[in-house]
């Protein structure tokens, strides 16, 4: 009797594994970089090109770097996030993706400043160094220069409020 | 009249039918177990979208990569160089479009990544030592074939364990069968009785 079960077990127990495979996000790429250093770099500003930033200057607080552009959709979606964190205190920077200076600062224009400034990533080296393939993009980077999170896609409430905000408290920001 | 034949007709299936619809079964669990083992490796290393790429696009290929302002590179003067990056960029996995290879890739990014790693091979870099970068900012999730670690153990080796264990199962299964070879069970005393009285009944009645 027991041998007409195994059939039956196996299909319970591959459908359970397809289940589970169904819960799961194949676009979510685990980015290696969480737990090292910032990769540094050295960028003209977007409001001031002459002026250059670098996220050494950061170091002794938490931030969030944002990466985002105007012609990213999503980015507009998580923009009023964005503008909550910042208005909460926390500090946010932007990286300016693959963008215009004019547009960029047009939309900034239209849409709000959340930014405590944004740096202009113009041919994308600076993204491929944090990993970046898909706007937007949040990191968190502890006082000492240390990638402690990040977030691909439009910021959500959800991931705000049970992953960031706790994070930004435990490393002592805002 | 109707009735009796079937009840003759169970009594054979109890002896013979079985072992027939069994190994159908076995079959075609092999048949499941041999493609699930094929199944990754024909997969894991064909570049799925180049199917579906218009023909305009194709036409711009990739040795000849358009840069957003519009400009054509002259990227054609070293063809080494474009070989080396051919083959990098072929294990390399485009993170927009996730089925594509950066060789095979229009996205911006895969455009970009082509163009960082020809000037990395340009400037002294080694295959290897581009693949290790890439690596380091997009994980091993940016290569096609992942590399022999402990959570890759399963991914490599399991299909050749699941090959090995269906080929051993079919194996004890064939051997059990042929130890198997006794006669039919014989008829039940009663069951005998009414199959003689069938017949008999069969060779005096209207159908001859």
């Amino acid at each position: 009797m027991s041998r007409h079960w195994l059939p039956l077990a196996g299909f319970a127990l591959l459908a359970l594994l397809l289940g589970i495979g169904l819960t799961l996000n194949p676009r979510e790429v685990p980015s290696p970089l969480v737990g090292k250093p910032a990769p540094a770099f050295r960028l003209p500003t977007l409001a001031e090109p002459d002026r250059r930033f670098g996220p050494e200057e950061l170091r002794g607080r938490a931030w969030l770097l944002n990466v985002w552009a105007s012609w990213c959709a999503p980015c507009l979606e998580e923009h009023p996030i964005i503008e909550s964190l910042a208005r909460s205190g926390v500090p946010v920077y932007g990286l300016n993706y693959k963008d215009r200076r004019e547009a960029a600062l047009a939309w900034l224009q239209k849409h709000g400043n959340p930014y405590v400034l944004s740096v202009v990533d113009d041919n994308g080296r600076v993204g491929i160094d944090y990993g970046v393939y898909g706007t937007p993009e949040t990191y968190l980077i502890d006082r000492d220069g240390v990638i402690r999170f990040k977030h691909v896609g439009p910021l959500t409430p959800r991931v705000v409020e049970r992953t960031l905000l706790p994070l930004l408290r435990s490393l002592g920001a805002s | 009249m109707t009735r009796d034949p079937r009840t003759a007709a169970h009594a054979l299936a109890r002896s013979g039918a079985r072992p027939g619809v069994r190994s159908c079964s076995r079959i075609a669990g092999l048949c499941l177990v041999l493609a699930v083992v094929l199944a990754p490796g024909a997969d894991a290393r064909t570049p799925t979208g180049t199917g579906s790429t218009a023909p305009a696009e194709r036409a711009r290929s990739d040795r000849d990569p358009v840069s957003p302002g519009g400009t054509a590179r002259p990227s054609a003067e070293d063809p080494a160089l474009e070989a080396r990056l051919v083959t990098v960029t072929r294990e390399l996995r485009c993170l927009v479009c996730q089925n594509e290879s950066i060789a095979d890739s229009h996205a911006p990014l895969a455009v970009d990544m082509r163009n960082q790693i020809r000037e990395q091979l340009r400037s002294g870099m080694s295959e290897r030592e581009v693949i290790a970068f890439m690596v380091d900012r997009y994980g091993n999730f940016v290569r096609f074939r992942p590399p022999l670690t402990a959570s890759t153990l399963a991914l490599w080796f399991g299909p050749l364990l699941l090959l090995v264990g269906g080929l051993v199962a079919l194996g004890v299964q064939l051997r059990r069968r042929a130890h198997r070879a006794e006669p039919p069970v014989p008829l039940h005393p009663d069951e005998a009785a009414r199959l003689a009285a069938l017949a008999a009944d069969d060779t005096s009645g209207p159908v001859r």
